[in-house]
């Protein structure tokens, strides 16, 4: 076996994965969202992390398998904890609009 | 009606490619999926599912969401296979008796209680929500799960989590083997003992047993319990009424990273500009 292989290498995350989420940053948008799903906790998005794609803060978007960048007019504070709570609800609401991709995927191939 | 993102998306190569989306996200304010079903937990309906089978069961379910009941009551499903899958919406769906294959597999966000036992594969490939289960389950419980609390308060089959993606489950009994097999995110909870070869070639993620492990798999090894891992198996174990005084007494296994063979073709992925 090569050197190379011996080597840990790094996955290609642009944050740690097991970050535990701090629930005392909660924003009031979260709280409502799982408060209108009926959730006691931040559920799914406990996975959801304020990465990087092109040297720009963004989140990973599973539905769509895709990388989605932070608009440039949002400020970013600098606590990890503070930006994945933004990640969190910037993914919310880009997957609950009307403008998402699966959107318009569903128009084209859904059989319902 | 010309539909030009839909075309543009069937005709390109997903690789690499950086696409401008037009999306403020000060103009959205919705909680819920497009097109999903508006519906009240308020509003409540109960049916008895002896007679029926589980297509008959699924489209009952569905036609009550679609009148706007949030909170749904079904007795004696009779452990049929594939009840209650594919819900991607707010529910409170409880279910009294138990479920045979795949129950409940795919939904992404309804909270399902089962009074009873649940068969192979419960909750696989589900997205978000909660779902509780009282007494014991099959095997490959939560496979491939990438969001949502996966709580059963019993014993659990071999291969729990397979290929695990995201997500909580927790195990209120013992687990059989391969529990965590490929595990790649998410968090495992074990309140008594693991079978043999525990988070066998697990990538990433992480396992807690609060009992006896038979054996490690391949990759898998012991880590040391932080302050906010215990913050959070606390914080879990309390929300499903389980006993927190084990915490202390777990043990914390993680992927050893030695099989990591990761190259650079990740920003191969598709990337959307917002």
């Amino acid at each position: 076996m090569s050197t190379k292989h011996n080597e840990p290498q790094h996955i290609g995350y642009r944050y740690d994965v097991n970050l535990v989420a701090d629930p005392e940053k909660i924003t009031p948008f979260l709280k409502k969202y799982i408060e209108v799903m009926g959730w006691k906790d931040l559920n799914w998005l406990e996975d959801i992390h304020m990465g990087y794609e092109e040297d720009r803060p963004a989140v990973f978007d599973r539905n769509i398998n895709a990388w989605v960048t932070v608009p440039e007019n949002i400020k970013l504070p600098e606590s990890q904890q503070d930006r994945d709570m933004i990640a969190r609800e910037l993914l919310v609401k880009f997957q609950m609009s009307r403008r998402h991709p699966l959107v318009d995927l569903k128009k084209e191939y859904s059989k319902l | 009606m010309e539909n030009k993102l839909s075309e543009k998306m069937r005709g390109e190569e997903l690789v690499g490619r950086s696409q401008q989306m037009f999306f403020t996200p000060e103009e959205e304010e919705n909680f819920l999926y497009p097109d999903s079903l508006e519906v009240d937990f308020d509003k409540t309906a109960e049916f008895d599912a002896a007679e029926m089978n589980a297509s008959e069961i699924n489209k009952k379910i569905r036609a009550l969401m679609a009148d706007g009941v949030g909170t749904i009551t079904v007795n004696n499903p009779g452990a049929q296979h594939s009840i209650a899958a594919g819900i991607l919406n707010r529910l409170k769906l409880n279910i009294n008796g138990s479920l045979g294959y795949f129950g409940c597999g795919l939904i992404d966000g309804p909270v399902i209680n089962i009074s009873g036992r649940v068969g192979w594969s419960c909750g696989e490939n589900m997205m978000s929500g909660v779902i509780e289960i009282a007494k014991n389950a099959g095997s490959t419980f939560g496979a491939a799960i990438r969001g949502g609390d996966l709580v059963c308060h019993g014993d659990v089959g071999g291969r729990t989590g397979i290929c695990m993606k995201g997500g909580t489950i927790i195990v209120g009994g013992r687990t059989g083997a391969f529990t965590g097999f490929m595990m790649q995110r998410g968090r495992m909870i074990i309140m008594g003992d693991a079978g043999n070869n525990l988070g066998d070639t697990m990538y990433d993620g992480m396992l807690f047993v609060g009992g006896k492990i038979s054996s490690l798999g391949v990759d898998a090894t012991e880590a040391e319990m932080n302050d906010m891992d215990v913050r959070w198996l606390t914080s879990k174990l309390k929300l499903y009424n389980m006993d927190t005084s084990k915490i202390k007494n777990m043990t914390k296994i993680v992927s050893g990273k030695q099989l990591w063979n990761y190259d650079n073709l990740e920003p191969s992925e598709k990337k959307l500009v917002l």
